[in-house]
């Protein structure tokens, strides 16, 4: 089976200082796969390979088979590629529903029509994705009066009105509490497994990793230095001494 | 050859007191974030004090001494500025901000004519320089020399200063990182008033040295400001070498374009010497297609155009659309209830309000800051009249007229956003500044300053009463074109690429085609108010897409309210009635023009719509608590 994202030999290099020294890895997918890392393990560079932010030195990213190396953001949004921001990004003057609106206007490619209202356009499909990530009571508030954790779904609720293949996470539970990360990553999981999508994402709480992951990949120095299953990663000697002093592993 | 080497000096000296001006601007730049539109003014300022302490001594004693008096006497009045109104605007919108100093040149405008009157001022040549040394067979005056000495010098004074000083090290800290800066307890309030003085000194001294080569006149300000914009844009903001690079470059280009004359190429005559100005103007866009951050310039972190935050739009409410109904029939009925002059001026108030509600589209909805949409509104006009001129019919006429200008925000939208802030900003204002130096050079077709005269509509609309209901059907629903774009999914694809940049880009939206198209359509609109405009005046001159046009729709839109709809309508009817009646009663209107705007910057930075708006919201939540 072709995965859903194959990366294969991809570096990346700031002036002299490589960031990413070639690696490969692959997403399949229903899969949701954990990046790690220690800080400065390359894991964010990486991260903005394959979402389009940063171009690649060398190596190739496939989206099932389909070379999407260094394509711009918006390129691909339009191959099925979804993303989530480590610090929320949504548009502040509109409203929940209005947000998830616009996403899906640009996924049916009508974002620049001018003769009908922008808020009669796929009012009903926006309202069932908000209902799927629980925020259907907030869908008529300002998008910046929400709160954190309500933004992060919100996030959400947008990458999915692209009907992804692929959805990128950056550190999806940053600056929510224990009991909000549980409930965004299981949303997650949930719609991992039942719309097949593959899930890579970021993190940096090993509680969540290791609950939530299927697969972790480890980085350390721009390489990858382990992957497999939780178990497995927990259980592998170089891991641990590159998490030495943490006590999750 | 020798030619061209004597074209070459002629720039270098020219290049001297530009240098020293843009460098000004720079450092103010560089540490404060402020766009200082009145540093001509404080140039020009130095022109004049230097004359009358030169005439005053009538010695060498008196030049020299008035060179160096008149860099001082600007530097206190710089101190002044700033700790009067530029200290209390630090943290605004910067177009806001942009607005106050553009003020600031109406003010000392009208200073400059009540204490030196209207008449050109010769200054004094510079005594023991004035004579000439031949060079290459060639005589070249000495003052020439001694400015490029002088720039040269000036240069390695300020790199020294600021590489070797204390003060020197607080800038260069400030312009890297302002907030790190005031973090690390520096006095930030001493250090933006000393820069400020310096700017102002460097600006006055370098009006002063021009004296001798050019008479001292009002619209110097203006002048300079355009030239300095694209020297310090080229050279790259907050930059001291890219100052004197691109002072060198633009004052060579000039030289060069004089020195050239007439020039034939492909059959066809080019008057070089004529093309002055869009030579440079050219020289800019190119550079910033290629270095979007000038030759010697780093990115900046751009503060966005509004800081206003909207509530959410949603679809217009019944309440508005009888509002409007009821708008729609009251402006209607103007001209039943009041006398002919009101219909003038009502007419007026339309044609600037489409053409600040364009604006608006692009510095609102879209976020982005144009200094320049006077382009596109002089560029509708002229080609309207031109249209009607060579024997077309007022409709095809307008249709003209829209074409041009629809074309030109075409072509310059596509260069516009490919820059970001404040560089994009200046770059429109060059495009204005192109624009008018065509008009306004190319006598043949243009007719130069005079403009064009006699451009009538038909029989049926010489009436004032009929041409202010046509007027009103054609702002009105140009107006309300611009209303309706906010609602629709392009309005909010627009907003949600203001809003978050790299979220727009994730969820697939082409920010800079959105940004192009609001571009084209706002250029457009602007053309449709200029090309009535050409109409309801019958005759018109280059003033149409000179800066102040530009900036009265800045701050129609600004006083108004940006990010409402009804603001650049209710600015533009507020801003017309006030020139109006203000230019009706006293010879210095523009000083009285400039108060109130500065006042209304201070004490209403949201605008007049934008401070109701907030003022009945924050009364709303009082009465829900």
């Amino acid at each position: 089976m072709t995965p859903a994202l194959d990366i294969l030999g991809l570096k990346k290099s700031f002036g002299g200082v490589a960031a990413v020294k070639g690696i490969d890895f692959n997403v399949n997918a229903g899969e949701a796969v954990a990046l790690i890392g220690p800080n400065g393990a390359g894991k964010t560079t990486c991260f903005n390979l394959i979402n389009g932010q940063l171009k690649p030195d060398a190596g190739s990213v496939s989206l099932f088979g389909e070379n999407i190396t260094s394509r711009s953001p918006e390129a691909l949004f339009r191959a099925g590629v979804a993303r989530t921001f480590q610090i929320t990004a949504t548009f502040a003057t509109m409203t929940v529903r209005e947000n998830v609106q616009l996403a899906l206007m640009s996924h049916n490619g009508s974002a620049t029509k001018v003769f009908c209202f922008a808020t009669s356009q796929h009012a009903a499909r926006a309202d069932v994705l908000l209902n799927d990530v629980g925020l259907q009571s907030q869908s008529s508030r300002p998008c910046a009066e929400l709160a954190y954790g309500d933004l992060k779904r919100l996030e959400l609720a947008v990458a999915l009105a692209n009907d992804p293949r692929l959805l990128l996470m950056d550190e999806p539970t940053a600056g929510m509490s224990p009991q909000e990360r549980d409930g965004l990553m299981q949303l997650a999981l949930t719609v991992c497994r039942e719309r097949k999508l593959a899930l890579l994402f970021t993190e940096h709480d090993m509680d969540v990793v290791f609950k939530f992951a299927d697969r972790i990949i480890v980085m350390n120095r721009g390489r990858l230095i382990a992957q497999g299953r939780p178990d497995e990663v927990r259980a592998n000697e170089e891991v641990r001494k590159v998490y030495l002093g943490s006590t999750h592993v | 050859m020798t030619a061209l080497l004597v074209q070459t000096l002629n720039g270098l000296a020219a290049a001297s007191s530009l240098f020293l001006v843009a460098v000004g601007l720079s450092l103010i730049f560089g540490v404060t974030r402020i766009v200082n539109f009145a540093h001509g003014s404080f140039y020009m300022l130095g022109v004049y004090i230097a004359y009358s302490v030169a005439t005053y001594f009538g010695n060498a004693f008196g030049f020299w001494g008035g060179v160096l008096a008149a860099g001082v006497a600007v530097a206190l009045l710089g101190v002044i500025v700033e700790v009067a109104i530029l200290r209390r605007i630090y943290a605004a919108p910067e177009l806001l901000q942009l607005i106050a100093t553009f003020a600031l040149v109406l003010i000392i405008k009208d200073a400059a004519l009540y204490i030196w009157g209207p008449e050109d001022l010769l200054g004094p040549r510079a005594p023991g320089f004035t004579g000439a040394v031949e060079i290459f067979g060639r005589p070249f005056p000495t003052y020439d020399l001694l400015l490029i000495v002088l720039g040269v010098a000036m240069l390695f004074a300020l790199t020294t200063f600021i590489k070797r000083t204390r003060f020197g090290l607080l800038l260069r800290a400030a312009t890297e990182d302002r907030e790190m800066t005031d973090a690390l307890g520096v006095n930030q309030k001493l250090l933006f008033t000393a820069v400020f003085a310096l700017g102002c000194f460097l600006a006055g001294f370098g009006g002063a040295l021009q004296l001798p080569r050019e008479p001292a006149t009002l619209n110097m300000d203006l002048n300079i400001i355009a030239d300095v914009f694209v020297v310090v844009v080229i050279g790259g903001l907050g930059s001291l070498y890219g100052a004197f690079v691109a002072a060198v470059i633009i004052s060579l280009v000039k030289a060069y374009c004089i020195g050239l004359g007439n020039v034939a190429m492909f059959g066809v005559e080019f008057e070089f010497s004529k093309l002055t100005l869009v030579a440079e103007f050219i020289v800019m866009a190119l550079v910033l297609v290629f270095k979007p951050n000038g030759l010697f310039g780093r990115p900046f972190s751009h503060p966005r155009a509004s800081e206003v935050i909207e509530t959410p739009i949603g679809k217009p409410s019944n309440v508005q659309y009888a509002t409007l109904l009821v708008g729609l029939m009251l402006a209607a009925s103007l001209p039943l209830v009041f006398d002919e002059y009101t219909s003038v001026l009502a007419t007026d108030v339309l044609i600037f309000a489409l053409f600040a509600a364009s604006l608006g589209l692009i510095i609102g909805t879209a976020g982005l800051g144009s200094f320049g949409h006077a382009a596109y509104f002089g560029l509708g006009a002229y080609g309207a009249a031109l249209a009607a001129k060579a024997g077309f019919g007022f409709a095809p006429s307008l249709v003209c007229g829209v074409a041009l200008s629809l074309t030109a925000s075409i072509v310059f939208g596509w260069f516009c956003v490919r820059l970001s802030g404040t560089y994009m900003a200046m770059l429109t204002l060059a495009f204005a500044q192109i624009v008018w130096s065509i008009v306004f050079q190319w006598d043949a077709v243009t007719g130069g300053s005079n403009g064009i005269v006699g451009v009538w509509p038909p029989e049926l609309f010489s009436d004032r009463d009929n041409f202010y209901w046509l007027a009103l059907a054609l702002c009105g629903a140009g107006v309300l074109f611009c209303w309706w774009i906010v609602y629709t999914p392009l309005g909010y694809a627009l907003r949600a690429s203001r809003d978050s940049q790299v979220k727009a880009h994730a969820i697939g939206l082409s920010v800079m085609r959105l940004q192009w198209a609001a571009f084209a359509l706002a250029g457009a609109l602007g053309g449709v108010a200029g090309a009535i405009y050409a109409f309801s005046k019958g005759s018109i001159s280059p003033d149409v897409s000179a800066i102040p046009r530009s900036v009265d729709a800045l701050v129609m839109v600004l006083l108004g309210g940006i990010n409402t709809l009804l603001g650049p309508v209710v600015g533009a009817a507020v801003f017309t009635w006030l020139q109006d009646t203000l230019a009706r009663s006293t010879e210095y209107w523009r000083a009285v023009l400039g108060a109130i705007i500065l006042l209304l910057v201070m004490v209403f930075p949201k605008g007049i719509v934008g401070s109701i708006q907030s003022l009945t919201a924050s009364m709303k939540k009082r009465s829900a608590a």
